[in-house]
């Protein structure tokens, strides 16, 4: 298990190279090798959706996706939104409507909010829920993130 | 303008507000900072093999050839591990206890399916999990013991050699004539209810990251902890540490919901071996570890009947209640928490003058149960509900009106419940009427008959509980248990900066407490909210503390709070009385300042506190003497703990394809005191709710007869998504506040407990034109598929 493959892959805007192992996991390449621990490992088997990251703006699984099988992709994370001092809309609609509590699963749910806010029109809730089944969260019970997600969304319809 | 003209000074200023959360801005950019974010130089990392037998002796354990694998470090079975760590078990005062001592990592025997068996420690965690298959274990099988009346049985082969049965607890509670009760019944109604076992599942499992310093002869721990004091506590005394070279440390946690309230083998195996290699340590857990080692919930067998007149009124209720607490009794709970408190609770919010029950906690080789949100409560309300349901029924009554009869009225409070309980006054019977109107219950009604003409399988459910929260002195959380759970300590402090800190024993893990907590300082001290740093989750804050658990934040948290801040605002007072030369009644503090009242004379805290810390000369020494300095240390202890009451209404309706359930309206009208922040108030509300659907639609731990654990991944182990959480609301109803210091009452928990009750009144509701009674959740589709296909047969 040495033997070691060169990746390139664009991560928040910024080009990485690395030698990884074929078995490294994109999620432990993340969080590990370029210390963004903001994306979260919660299942290690696809279904909490805590690790959702965007890849060529697409919601990935990390925890199901070699580091090998980005090589050449553009790779977003929770970091790429807006930072602390400088919430993107979508952060401050989750802040505005509470749409978070221990904060775990949070930043997959901005990642595949994210991809759902620039694909689809997500005129009804029953539309949000959908795109939100994939990730789980164990403490909102859902309600406030849907909130959150129907404001951002109605936010980007006043803008564009 | 004169201070005092601040229109903004309006009291409560803060207190009631729906302040944004002060946590938000890290945990949604990926600035938090989780256990398992944790990185130190020449950290290490362990992995554990675990034991894939539900019973067995170890006959031979081989783990040289993983000592010689690339990375590997260290090898500890449970013997080296019980060479740096000394034993321990929860011992509880209570009579016809039995407590067990629990390995970090076992030794000659395992006891359920993912108990440690080794420990692996290498310099990355693929490492670590490589050597996992090198090690060579033996085991001989004996007998496995899955079904707990088996196991309860004299005869029953022993779990624990050195103990007399497996029986671990017995309790019976008695007060009236029972008998008496049943022989005067209208109508009774009782059967065997079972009410499966789960688990947590928070999303971010438990981890732990250890670091000894030898030249400081000093341990911390950062862990996923609810109980960051109570662990110190143990873990001085495991290795003979004193307080103060213990830290630990509970950062951002990934949610708890009771979960990380108890002390796991991990957390002492990366203490042991930091100390053992001078080195940091650190563990994380996967998915499928978390599945079988975090401690599970629930899992009780409830015989039960009741006893109703022609009028609802309830003459008498009885019931026996097995629980199955797994291999050990878990620390510091002991293996009463869960299965006493089924009993404790079991009479509910209703007058029952007449009760008898006997209670047994039986260890079985399963994960061991521990705390999750509700603890035996969402089974004594779902008991208590489906027999009054049943009763209904059966006097043709309807359910609202059965509840309305028996609930306890204003003027009954203080009322002594038949276990002993004492419930304060709370909204029992308002809770009832605003849930009713609130859900439009007699337009419902019609909607159902209609639909129930088209052939649909439309269900009404409500649920009416009490629980008590933020539990004093007078009351341990667990029967007999030797730690204090009854106070909270607080310490405000202004420093010579004039930065406010309030610190606390208590730890968050999604409560937003360093909002709600700031909240109340901030109105009692007078200075803005966003000025009060709180500090949470670390012992070296407080000298005593115990954590965040059953529903005691706000109560503990809110009442600590409320006299330190007072008695630092007094000292305020006393110093400004000096500066502004005024009497200290005149004296008013608001928005970081201090004022003459009805003058123009004031001065900011800020410019206080460098008076009194800074510049010699502007207080005179008697006064600094007397003072010391702008900061105190309170402990609050509610002593009995306050009543919260709720009563849950939903509509449900079951395809009568796919035997689904889907719940299509949800009300929640609770008495939950003065609220803090309503916004986090409403959000633990829609938590613990969506957790109680899970509880009655899809969560179940299942073991087969081997004691496998067959639901080890979140495939298998489902619980809801955003699309079987119906959208709810909240009713906070307007009542008396409790005399709890602030008025608070606790809230965490009740989502939890009302949820399965209602939901399984409501799925009985919908399939009784069949005759169908729900006795046994999860209600998954398969279970009401036999159970209709039972009834048409």
């Amino acid at each position: 298990m040495t033997e070691t493959i060169s990746i390139t892959v664009t991560v928040n805007g910024v080009k990485h190279t690395a030698d990884v192992e074929p078995r490294l996991l994109l999620a432990d390449f993340i969080r590990e090798n370029l210390d963004l621990t903001g994306t979260h490992v919660g299942c290690e088997h696809g279904i909490c959706g805590a690790c959702t990251i965007l890849m060529n703006g697409d919601s990935v699984r990390s925890c199901l996706t070699f580091a090998v099988q980005v090589d050449g992709a553009e790779i977003e994370t929770v970091e790429s939104l807006g930072d602390a001092e400088n919430l993107n809309p979508l952060q401050q609609a989750f802040r505005d409507h509470h749409a978070l509590q221990c904060g775990f699963c949070t930043p997959g749910m901005l990642m595949t909010a994210t991809d759902m806010l620039r694909k689809y029109s997500l005129e009804t809730d029953e539309e949000i829920r959908d795109g939100l089944s994939g990730n789980i969260c164990r403490c909102t019970g859902y309600q406030h993130i849907v909130d959150a997600v129907r404001s951002a969304a109605g936010k980007r319809n006043d803008a564009s | 303008m004169n201070a005092s003209d601040d229109p903004s000074l309006t009291r409560p200023q803060y207190v009631g507000a729906r302040v944004t959360r002060r946590e938000d801005p890290r945990l949604l950019t990926g600035d938090g900072n989780y256990v398992a974010d944790i990185k130190r130089h020449g950290m290490v990392h362990i992995a554990f093999r675990r034991s894939d037998h539900a019973h067995a002796r170890i006959t031979y354990l081989d783990a040289e050839a993983a000592r010689t694998l690339p990375g590997v470090i260290a090898v500890y079975t449970g013997e080296d591990i019980a060479l740096l760590a000394n034993p321990y078990q929860a011992t509880s005062r209570m009579k016809n206890y039995q407590a067990t001592f629990i390995p970090p990592v076992a030794v000659d025997k395992v006891r359920y399916v993912g108990e440690a068996v080794v420990a692996i420690v290498a310099e990355s965690r693929y490492a670590a999990e490589d050597a996992l298959s090198a090690i060579d274990v033996g085991y001989e099988p004996l007998a496995v013991l899955v079904d707990p009346e088996t196991s309860a049985q004299s005869d029953a082969p022993k779990l624990h050699e050195d103990l007399a049965s497996n029986v671990l607890a017995e309790r019976e509670f008695a007060r009236g004539e029972v008998d008496d009760g049943f022989a005067r019944a209208a109508a009774t109604a009782g059967t065997r209810f079972h009410f499966t076992r789960t688990t947590p599942v928070t999303i971010e499992a438990r981890a732990s990251v250890a670091e000894y310093d030898r030249g400081a002869r000093a341990l911390t721990l950062h862990c996923t902890t609810q109980i960051p004091g109570i662990l110190r506590d143990k873990l001085s005394e495991i290795f003979d540490l004193p307080g103060p070279r213990i830290r630990v440390i509970a950062p951002d946690v990934g949610g708890g919901f009771g979960g990380k309230t108890s002390l796991y083998s991990e957390e002492i195996v990366a203490c042991a071996v930091s100390r053992d290699l001078g080195r940091p340590v650190k563990w994380v857990s996967d998915r499928t570890e978390d599945l079988m080692t975090t401690g599970h919930a629930f899992d009780e067998i409830v015989d039960a009947e009741i006893a109703v007149a022609g009028d609802g009124e309830i003459l008498a209720l009885r019931a026996d209640v097995i629980g199955d607490v797994g291999a050990y009794s878990i620390y510091p709970w002991t293996a009463t928490i869960e299965p006493v408190q089924v009993v404790s609770f079991l009479p509910g919010p209703y007058r029952i003058e007449n009760y008898a029950a006997r209670v047994r906690s039986v260890a079985t080789n399963k994960t061991l149960t521990g705390a999750y949100r509700g603890v035996g409560r969402p089974i004594s309300a779902f008991v208590m509900d489906r027999l009054l349901d049943m009763a209904a029924r059966k006097i043709g009554m309807d359910p609202v009106d059965i509840r309305r009869r028996n609930l306890l009225k204003d003027d009954e409070f203080p009322y002594k419940a038949a276990s002993g309980l004492v419930w304060d006054k709370s909204a029992f019977q308002a809770c009832l009427a605003d849930a009713e109107k609130e859900i439009g219950y007699e337009e419902l009604k019609k909607q159902q008959a209609a639909a129930r003409e088209e052939g649909r399988w439309l269900g009404i459910g409500v649920s009416s509980y009490a629980e008590l929260t933020g539990v004093g002195s007078r009351i341990a959380v667990a029967p007999g248990m030797p730690i204090n759970t009854g106070t909270e300590t607080c310490n405000v402090a202004i420093d010579s900066t004039g930065a406010v800190t309030a610190s606390f024993g208590l730890a968050s893990q999604g409560q937003g407490m360093e909002t709600t907590l700031a909240q109340v300082v901030a109105e009692e001290l007078g200075v803005q909210v966003d000025d009060v740093d709180v500090l949470l989750g670390d012992t070296s804050a407080v000298s005593h503390g115990s954590g965040t658990y059953a529903s005691r934040g706000a109560v503990f948290g809110g009442g600590a709070g409320t006299l330190a801040a007072r008695a630092v605002r007094e000292k305020i007072v006393r110093v400004a009385g000096h500066l502004l030369e005024a009497a200290e009644e005149d004296i008013e503090t608001g928005n970081g300042n201090v004022w003459v009242k009805g003058t123009d004379k004031s001065m900011t805290i800020r410019d206080l506190a460098r008076a009194l810390y800074s510049d010699m000369g502007r207080v005179p020494k008697e006064m600094r003497d007397e003072i010391d300095n702008l900061e105190a240390t309170k402990v609050y202890d509610p002593f009995f703990g306050t009543t919260t009451a709720a009563t849950h209404m939903c509509l449900v309706e079951i395809d009568p394809e796919t035997y689904g359930t889907r719940v299509l309206k949800y009300i929640v009208a609770e008495d939950c005191g003065r609220i803090i922040n309503p916004l986090i108030a409403d959000g633990q509300s829609h938590g613990g709710v969506a957790q109680g659907i899970g509880v009655a639609l899809m969560e179940e731990v299942i073991h087969d007869e081997a004691g496998q654990v067959l639901t080890a991944s979140l495939a298998d182990y489902t619980v809801p998504s955003a699309m079987e959480v119906p959208s709810m609301d909240v009713i906070h109803v307007d009542a008396d506040l409790p005399d709890t210091i602030g008025g608070f009452r606790g809230l965490g928990e009740g989502g939890t407990i009302g949820a399965p009750a209602c939901i399984a009144n409501a799925i009985s509701d919908a399939l009784s034109p069949l005759g169908i009674e729900i006795t046994e959740i999860p209600a998954t589709p398969e279970r009401i598929y036999r159970l209709v296909e039972a009834a048409r047969a």
